[in-house]
């Protein structure tokens, strides 16, 4: 679901959002148009919305834990985690954190990937929301959640500041609903 | 917990924890005397000009859970995920950054990834400055600046995007920990050399017994905490 459809129609802060990221075309590889949020977080104004409407939308949810995916979830998800008084727990590529962690494998499109997290972060019956820069196959968000809920975590639902657009409507992941702010911009 | 008074004269407080194979303090100071402290370039929260003890720093402190033998054996590496667990202890991390640069021209507040992406956001948003990551080799995917540092065994390297920032700018470097200060003084380097003033480098966590405040030149440290588990 994008925020236009949910309340935020004509609300002049997406558009800032949106004009604000930078699109980086044949990046990593030829043909990707990459969103690089980069230019966003260069911004203070735009990056401060982005936060703004995550709170809003967040802070009477009762949530107390938000998971961000690495890296660029460790951006947007502690300063949202902060302003509605939930812990941050952070998702992270193999090996970097400290004592007993679980780990999740999940597909990329040549090969597979792992996402760990900590096994003290979680108590059970939580309620989190994981946060991601941009959603494109759902597959990390999809391991994110199938490691809270191992954990014994609710997942309430998963936020984006990009996704594409056949994110829009009740599309779900894992049968959790998906919130996403902007779709991807396109070259000027 | 202890209290005793220092050979310097500091007053320090110190937790002592026991892990199975291995005990070590971590140590933080309340209150740090200048004309007596040979950390006088160090400014510990709670500094010398405040002269006033941070009720906050002890909680802080005891939040950061120490790990031993990570990554690899002979290391007890400090943690901060658990810090990250308190929301209080997190918030006033925060603050205590926030309250020492809001207000002082800060424009740029540059994070070395990964877990300065944790801090550094957060930062910038309360001072208004522009957030600007700093990065492993490939990571940006626009066109980068990179400076290579020394690592135990070989070299690696960090990297910004071009344009990030404008000469001129002042900024602030933020890590969670500073322990060669190998990657600190690539990041002062890498945005000295597109004009900008580093204003200070700012960590949660120091191992002085690394001495990594020695790589960083004239450019002032501000930590929270020294840890001795080095």
């Amino acid at each position: 679901m994008f925020a236009v459809e949910n309340g935020l129609q004509g609300d002049p802060r997406l558009q800032a959002i949106s004009d604000a990221i930078r699109v980086i075309p044949h990046f990593p590889k030829t043909g990707i148009m990459f969103q690089d949020i980069t230019t966003l977080l260069l911004d203070p104004v735009a990056f401060k919305h982005v936060i703004d409407i995550f709170v809003d939308r967040y802070k009477h949810m009762n949530i107390s834990l938000v998971a961000g995916v690495e890296a660029r979830g460790f951006i947007f998800g502690p300063p949202i985690a902060l302003a509605i008084g939930a812990k941050f727990v952070p998702l992270r590529k193999p090996g970097k954190l400290p004592g007993r962690v679980i780990s999740e494998e999940y597909e990329l499109e040549y090969g597979n990937d792992r996402l760990e997290m900590s096994m003290e972060a979680v108590k059970t019956h939580e309620r989190a929301l994981v946060i991601d820069d941009l959603v494109a196959t759902g597959g990390t968000l999809s391991a994110s959640i199938n490691l809270l809920e191992r954990a014994g975590a609710e997942v309430v639902e998963c936020a984006c500041v990009v996704g594409l657009p056949k994110f829009k409507g009740e599309c779900r992941l894992k049968g959790k609903p998906l919130y996403v702010l902007v779709e991807p911009s396109q070259l000027d | 917990m202890g209290h005793f008074v220092s050979s310097l004269g500091q007053s320090v407080c110190s937790i002592c924890l026991t892990t199975p194979s291995l005990s070590f303090v971590l140590r933080f100071s309340l209150c740090v005397p200048s004309s007596e402290s040979r950390e006088s370039e160090i400014i510990m929260a709670g500094t010398k000009e405040e002269d006033v003890k941070d009720p906050r720093i002890p909680k802080i402190a005891s939040s950061i859970r120490v790990i031993p033998d990570f990554p690899k054996p002979g290391i007890m590496f400090q943690d901060i995920t658990t810090l990250l667990l308190d929301t209080e202890a997190f918030k006033d991390t925060i603050d205590i950054f926030v309250e020492r640069y809001k207000g002082k021209g800060i424009s740029v507040v540059a994070g070395v990834e990964a877990r300065g992406f944790i801090f550094g956001p957060p930062i910038a948003l309360a001072i208004g400055a522009k957030f600007v990551p700093m990065r492993k080799p490939k990571k940006l995917p626009g066109k980068v600046i990179s400076e290579e540092y020394s690592l135990e065994y070989g070299t690696d390297k960090i990297e910004m995007h071009v344009g990030a920032v404008e000469p001129g700018e002042r900024a602030i470097i933020i890590d969670d920990l500073i322990a060669t200060g190998g990657t600190l003084a690539a990041a002062i380097r890498l945005l000295e050399r597109v004009g900008v003033t580093i204003a200070e480098c700012a960590c949660v966590i120091e191992l002085p017994v690394l001495k990594g405040r020695e790589k960083l030149g004239e450019t002032p440290l501000f930590i929270l905490v020294t840890s001795d588990a080095a």
